[in-house]
């Protein structure tokens, strides 16, 4: 079996108060659904890495074939849980490792 | 080369200070080079100068930029007539079909914007691109629709902005990719604004360049416009001197 190419994205929360995990996954899942439906938003293969709360960047993981349904997405989330948010992309990678390194820089 | 990203349109009220100087910073922020906030028609000078003040100050540049809505096809000839020799972009907001034409058919307007609400007044199709084509006018797309509605309205407004990239496409029309926004928690940054064209069938590449080197390209012809070496299409001022 083909192994799956995967891409790593780090965001820029920016929101007044701190959203949990869990609102902030469900958020990014509903705005995929709200777009792709069920379906493409099964084909993502979305999950959160790190969410680092102080300097509100969160690091996702996506499928490489679905990476452009997610920044797609993305954009369109205008509030969590209840708040004004948005979520900015601040770097695309392979890895963990040049991703961390591309934020750096 | 780096790209230098342009937002055109943001939708800041001037006479709010307070809030138009957030927008401008955050648009500082996300990495835009130029700026753009629609004047209103009887704006003063001054109002243009402290918003070019306020960019400047931000590292960014202000783009002098006016939207119009005319009534009749003489309303619209006024308009151009007195401000196009000021103002380095103008928009027509077109929500009549015969209007729509004369405004695309004018070497005057550059910009050609569809209400987003009501899609039986986007009346961008292939009559109305090849006119836009000869007279080098390029359609604008404001996002902010897409980021605030949901249901039906966007699926239609998905539907329309589709057809209307692959006319626009066909006949060489230049697309501008503007946020719309007069909220800065709703200002993206350009290459998230960029994706959300992948909704519509803009390619990456092609979304880019609707964001930055499309708007770029009228801004620069229309500064060489009204600056004081253009004397007429084809004819500039080169050099100045003395007879000897």
């Amino acid at each position: 079996m083909k192994r799956m190419k995967r891409r790593y994205l780090a965001l820029h929360l920016e929101c007044e108060g701190i959203p949990t995990e869990r609102d902030l996954m469900d958020t990014i899942w509903m705005a995929i659904t709200r777009l792709f439906g069920e379906v493409g938003a099964s084909l993502t293969g979305l999950a959160l890495i790190t969410f680092n709360i102080e300097r509100k960047e969160v690091v996702i993981r996506t499928s490489l074939a679905s990476l452009p349904m997610v920044r797609a997405s993305l954009p369109t989330i205008t509030n969590i849980s209840g708040q004004q948010a948005s979520l900015h992309v601040l770097a695309v990678s392979g890895t963990i490792k040049s991703l961390i390194n591309n934020i750096e820089q | 080369m780096k790209r230098a990203f342009t937002d055109l349109h943001l939708k800041a009220n001037p006479k709010d200070p307070h809030t138009t100087q957030r927008i401008i910073d955050k648009a500082a922020q996300l990495g835009y080079c130029q700026i753009s906030i629609p004047l209103t028609l009887g704006a003063h000078e001054e109002q243009l100068n402290t918003l070019k003040t306020a960019c400047t100050q931000t590292g960014i540049e202000f783009v002098s930029r006016v939207d119009f809505k005319p009534r009749n096809q003489e309303d619209l000839m006024r308009f151009l007539r007195k401000f196009r020799r000021k103002i380095e972009v103008i928009c027509i907001i077109c929500d009549e079909k015969e209007l729509a034409r004369h405004a695309a058919k004018d070497r005057r307007v550059d910009l050609l914007n569809f209400p987003s609400f009501d899609y039986r007044k986007r009346f961008f199709d292939r009559a109305e691109a090849e006119l836009a084509s000869n007279a080098q006018a390029a359609i604008e797309f404001d996002l902010k629709p897409l980021i605030m509605l949901e249901g039906p309205p966007r699926v239609r407004l998905f539907a329309n902005l589709r057809r209307e990239t692959a006319i626009a496409r066909e006949f060489k029309v230049p697309i501008v990719l503007s946020s719309g926004v007069g909220e800065w928690h709703l200002m993206r940054a350009p290459r998230d604004l960029a994706s959300l064209a992948y909704l519509f069938g803009l390619g990456e590449c092609e979304a880019l360049n609707a964001i930055s080197s499309n708007p770029n390209a009228i801004v620069s012809r229309n500064r060489f416009k009204l600056s004081d070496k253009f004397v007429a299409p084809g004819i500039s001022v080169v050099k100045e001197g003395k007879d000897p």
